[in-house]
């Protein structure tokens, strides 16, 4: 949560659900595993209504899911608010006209695509995966909507891990999480 | 006016063919033929489309109707899919789907279609297959209530899983679920954008019947019926919304 309120009760229902995996992909990480929470009905409906009671009236146009965990959650949010869901994607899995954006991985970088078209400068954005970690691939995310003239409004996600300090690569944009995991 | 879902046969916005409404029977069994009395109106439609609906309702495994009536959202939603030549290799008409998702009406007809269909039908798991099947199939599962059990490329899925492999046009690949997300017993659709051949969506169905899981339909969006991959589904059922020639 971004600001000092009130927690709302499914909050920690969600949190709950949430299974961390020790040393996935690689000795060291607490991978956040949602793949529980998505096995829950009610858990996961409340995770896409809180998003949805947050964004609803906020004039989204946009909601850009990042492929492929991002696609879970930005999908039934777009519908809920009556947005456009715009998938970005690893390379090479969109056809026709893309244009793409690097970021940086811990050994080497790894490439983010969008369809030029789906997006223009009219357009308000939502940017949603299931995890912040350093930010890397979330500010890849804002550069290609703003690159054809969106504006992004807020990043969305299920849980961030604070102390790899993503917040910070979001350039001043806001940050909007559920669950924080120390 | 309640209306019948019928899977049907719609040339794609850009074949030269015209665009014939007909019933495409996904079915393995002869379906029921539904038939009014000899009462012609201007209702016949309507009253045709709520007595089918009431006998495809009143047997939860029953066929659709035969009679082409179809959904009026069904041609929105085919127009909104792009034909892209040559993708991801030359002779190969990519089917693209993102245009569909920029249509806020075409992708909610489109949910609300596969929802209309499975809502009653008692089902607790929808298996959407990585990637464009995590797109259609968690609105889904959350407007029936059923889990969403996400069907992965190989290394994604962290803790225990199981996989199947299945066989590409050169090579092989891997589909990966997590042990312990399903249980035996349950009832499951399984979700993907597209079928073509139909080796990843069989691989699906071979990964839920190894743990006791009942596949009571695969569903997809388009089917490309050409390449015959209902053939490789067995015993389970297909539904598409838009069958793409």
């Amino acid at each position: 949560m971004s600001e000092n309120e009130v927690k709302d009760p499914r909050i920690d229902g969600i949190k709950t659900k949430i299974r961390v995996v020790p040393d996935f992909p690689k000795k060291g990480i607490m991978f956040q595993d949602i793949t529980t929470l998505l096995l829950d009905p009610k858990a996961f409906k409340d995770t896409i209504d809180l998003f949805v009671e947050r964004y609803r009236h906020m004039n989204i146009s946009v909601v850009a899911g990042i492929e492929a965990r991002g696609f879970i959650f930005g999908a039934p949010i777009a519908l809920a608010i009556g947005a456009k869901f715009v998938p970005l994607r690893k390379p090479k899995k969109l056809p026709g006209e893309i244009i793409f954006e690097e970021y940086e991985l811990e050994y080497g970088s790894d490439r983010l695509e969008m369809h030029v078209e789906a997006v223009d400068s009219g357009d308000r954005a939502l940017v949603v995966d299931d995890l912040i970690a350093t930010g890397g691939t979330l500010c890849a995310a804002m550069n290609l909507l703003r690159r054809v003239g969106a504006e992004v409004v807020e990043c969305a996600c299920v849980i961030e891990l604070p102390e790899l300090n993503g917040r910070e690569r979001l350039e001043g944009k806001p940050l909007y999480v559920l669950v924080e995991y120390r | 006016m309640q209306t019948i879902i019928s899977p049907l046969l719609v040339s794609h916005r850009l074949s030269l063919a015209p665009s014939v409404p007909r019933l495409l029977n996904n079915h393995h069994r002869a379906p029921p033929s539904i038939r009014l009395s000899s009462h012609r109106s201007t209702n016949s439609l309507r009253l045709f489309s709520s007595a089918a609906a009431a006998a495809a309702s009143a047997s939860r495994d029953s066929e659709m109707a035969t009679e082409d009536v179809q959904d009026p959202r069904i041609a929105k939603i085919a127009s909104s899919i792009r034909v892209i030549p040559d993708f991801p290799k030359p002779g190969i008409m990519f089917q693209d789907i993102t245009t569909l998702l920029l249509d806020t009406e075409a992708f909610k007809d489109t949910i609300a279609l596969f929802v209309e269909r499975y809502k009653d039908k008692d089902i607790s798991v929808v298996a959407g297959v990585e990637a464009r099947g995590f797109i259609f199939g968690p609105p889904i599962a959350l407007a029936i209530g059923a889990k969403f059990v996400p069907m992965r490329k190989p290394k994604k899925l962290p803790g225990k899983v199981i996989s199947e492999e299945y066989s590409l046009e050169y090579g092989t690949d891997k589909i990966e679920m997590h042990v312990g997300a399903v249980e035996p017993g349950e009832r499951a659709i399984i979700i993907d954008d597209l079928i073509a051949t139909g080796g990843t969506l069989a691989a699906a169905i071979r990964l839920l019947e190894r743990v006791g899981v009942k596949i009571v339909e695969c569903a997809c969006v388009i089917e490309l019926p050409e390449l015959k991959g209902k053939d490789k589904l067995g015993e389970t059922p297909l539904f598409v919304l838009v069958s793409s020639a």
